[in-house]
């Protein structure tokens, strides 16, 4: 079990702000965040790398703030694929065994063990370059694991990667991890669908917080603030102004927005958020198409209504043309609420 | 303005090549037409980037000849192509400001000032950076500055085409979204030739008329994303063009048929005998997954269950061992353990041998 409490930074690029979190032994904590939300600088701080001007970190209820890194039991991956390029793979993943005092024979039969565990079994005796940016991330991996840390932590480990390897790396990494079953895993990711798809609990940092945590479905149901569903959208939701006046709901060119089932907040202005599966062809709102773009076997459609711009997704592949006007049915079961100060004000009455 | 022409075009980095082997780009001819986006699609290795130098002059290849509306420019050096570029990381000066940023390719070909003054403006309007003009282009987030690569490009009025070489891999992902619009408004308000180079397969499907898949130095299949998607030509196209990847279930010949234990659609078996890999490629898009009495071509059992936001992605296992994956949206009402039938439509289900798609 890791626990920080009140974590803070102010000397680093990106300074975290009063961060706690208790974080669980066996389960995949995935950090979720845009460029320059604090995730590497969390990380870093957990390492020690990065100084606190204020908080403590405590491992199984030992304080271990002030430890040196070498003695706080993590290991780090980070997204550029770090290895020893003198040394062949297994040495490289037998280096941090040997230094942990295990001799030869043992260090390499561990370290050959893990490796055919990430799937280089057959390149035992490569050097790092002689091997595809992929492998290279596999080895980084297997050498932090080899170690059976008590904590784990991945820094946007598939970020150097080629789409399909990363789509396959991911598809195998709950297997790729099993060796470390019994330690605390960290993975940071600016991409939400990797956090999603990775995450036992799925935490999101904007501007050096913590501003949501969850099970990955539910946060994406019911984020509880506007910078969270933001953050955890991709496509990214589009947030148009509205109002509610006389138990009605509007949007902001005076358009009556629908809100069957929705438990409407006091009269006063909201911000209507719309995800695509919000939005479908036919109906009465009318838009002009600003682009459309084909996705796999759906057409994206980017949308411009006078109250705001939006995203529609539709099956099967159709083309319309950019410029030209469109009526558009809104579902008011796929429409969330946000109050002014930015929180999830849904409510629905079943 | 340009229609670029490949013909026979190859390079090898050895002097003496020997073999195909011996070329990172196999000799290919692809016609692109003006005013068209265009993606350069592969993994690493595959010849898309030596494809792209080529195009800017870069590289000069050892096989064939580079045409820009009729003319041979070959062996014609970048300088005088008439090409612009934006590379993976924004190339500005930081300590100029935007403007200044946007005018100086224009500077260094002596354009009168006041030419240069209306030009950035405009560029500037195009990019909806007006009001950044006179902030120091440090300031900027990643996606502006990469707006600024692509302006600096844009200023010149006798571009014929602008290269993208993974420009957007430094963007977080909704950001992205954003520019990609921006990039296909400019190419629409400006009639200019785009050809971007990208690993990455929805970002190729969503900004190019016509994607090149290419893979060992070797062009695949080159055509619509639509195309793509739904008639791979072969089983890596089938592969790397959407994700998750096509599902690929191997058949067998018995009695007339091909067929296999796991679903219930069958092709005609050839009448000579033949050793061949028989497969079957079903989209994960083309599935529908509906109560076990309603299928048409399978039941399975879930598997698995991946929350991606709207959409969900379905394993499920048909018989043992073979898995098949569904992309839906109504994920978030399955559970794991039921059983599922499997509804496919006749034409979305494609015949493969050895990796190539059965006419």
């Amino acid at each position: 079990m890791l626990q920080i409490n009140h974590l803070t930074t102010v000397d680093a690029k990106v300074s975290l702000d009063d961060v706690s979190f208790l974080f669980e032994a066996g389960k995949i904590y995935t950090i979720l965040g845009r460029t320059g939300a604090g995730k590497t600088e969390l990380l870093r701080a957990l390492m020690g790398l990065n100084p606190l001007s204020h908080g403590n970190i405590k491992l199984d209820e030992k304080d271990i703030t002030e430890e040196p890194i070498r003695a706080r039991n993590m290991s780090l991956v980070y997204q550029q694929f770090i290895n020893y390029p003198h040394l062949s793979v297994l040495d490289n993943v037998a280096f941090p065994l040997r230094r942990q005092g295990k001799d030869k024979a043992q260090a390499q039969a561990l370290a050959s063990t893990m490796l055919a565990t990430v799937g280089l079994g057959e390149f035992l005796q490569r050097r790092p370059a002689q091997l595809s940016g992929g492998q290279q991330q596999r080895v980084a991996l297997a050498r932090a694991m080899v170690k059976q840390s008590r904590i784990l932590m991945l820094d946007e480990p598939l970020a150097n990667l080629d789409y399909k390897l990363r789509e396959q790396l991911r598809e195998e990494f709950p297997r790729l991890v099993a060796d470390n079953a019994e330690s605390v895993i960290l993975y940071t990711t600016t991409e939400p669908r990797e956090a999603m798809e990775l995450g036992n609990t799925m935490i999101v940092m904007h501007n050096g917080s913590i501003i949501a945590s969850g099970a990955p479905a539910e946060l994406f149901a019911n984020p509880p603030t506007k910078d969270t569903a933001s953050v955890i959208s991709d496509p990214p939701i589009s947030f148009v102004s509205g109002f509610v006046r006389n138990h009605e709901l509007y949007f902001s060119e005076g358009h009556l927005a629908p809100s069957e089932g929705l438990v409407l907040p006091e009269d006063g202005p909201v911000t209507i958020a719309l995800r695509p599966d919000a939005i479908e062809p036919d109906g009465v709102f009318n838009a002009k198409i600003g682009l459309s773009e084909f996705s796999g076997s759906q057409t994206i459609i980017h949308l411009d209504f006078d109250f705001g711009r939006a995203i529609m997704m539709v099956e099967g592949i159709e083309t319309f043309a950019a410029g030209d006007d469109i009526n558009v049915s809104i579902q008011s079961e796929h429409i969330m609420l946000f109050a002014p100060d930015g929180r999830n004000i849904t409510l629905r009455n079943n | 303005m340009a229609k670029i022409v490949l013909e026979n075009l190859g390079h090898s980095y050895l002097a003496n090549p020997n073999g195909e082997h011996d070329y990172a780009l196999k000799p290919v001819n692809l016609t692109w037409q003006d005013g068209k986006t265009y993606a350069l699609l592969g993994p690493s290795g595959c010849g898309k980037t030596t494809m792209l130098n080529i195009i800017s002059g870069l590289v000069s290849p050892s096989h064939g000849r580079l045409l820009f509306d009729g003319q041979d420019v070959t062996n014609i050096p970048t300088s005088e192509r008439n090409i612009a570029q934006v590379f993976q990381f924004p190339v500005i000066y930081s300590t100029k400001t935007v403007r200044q940023n946007l005018a100086f390719p224009l500077e260094c070909r002596g354009v009168a000032p006041a030419r240069i003054r209306q030009r950035v403006a405009e560029v500037a309007s195009l990019l909806d950076l007006d009001y950044a003009l006179d902030m120091p282009a440090r300031k900027l987030s990643a996606d502006q500055k990469q707006l600024i690569s692509l302006g600096r490009g844009l200023v010149r009025e006798d571009v014929s085409a602008i290269l993208l070489d993974e420009p957007l891999t430094v963007i977080d992902p909704q950001m992205k979204f954003m520019l990609r619009r921006k990039l296909r408004e400019i190419n629409r308000q400006t009639g200019v030739t785009m050809i971007l180079v990208t690993h990455d397969q929805s970002e190729a499907m969503s900004f190019a008329d016509e994607i090149v898949v290419m893979k060992d130095g070797l062009l695949q299949q080159s055509g619509t994303p639509e195309e793509l998607f739904s008639r791979p030509q072969n089983d890596f196209v089938g592969y790397f063009i959407g994700s998750p990847p096509m599902n690929m279930i191997n058949l067998e010949a018995r009695q007339g048929v091909l067929a296999t234990d796991a679903l219930s659609l069958t092709h005609q078996a050839p009448t000579e005998s033949s050793t061949l890999l028989y497969q079957m490629g079903i989209r994960p898009e083309h599935i529908s997954l509906v109560d076990d009495t309603l299928a048409n071509i399978g039941v399975g059992i879930i598997k698995k269950i991946e929350h991606l936001g709207v959409d969900g992605i379905v394993t499920l296992e048909l018989a043992a061992n073979v898995l098949i994956k569904a992309k839906t949206r109504k994920h978030t009402e399955m559970t794991v353990g039921t059983t599922m039938g499997i509804n496919v439509r006749h034409n979305d289900a494609l015949l493969y041998r050895d990796g190539i798609l059965a006419p």
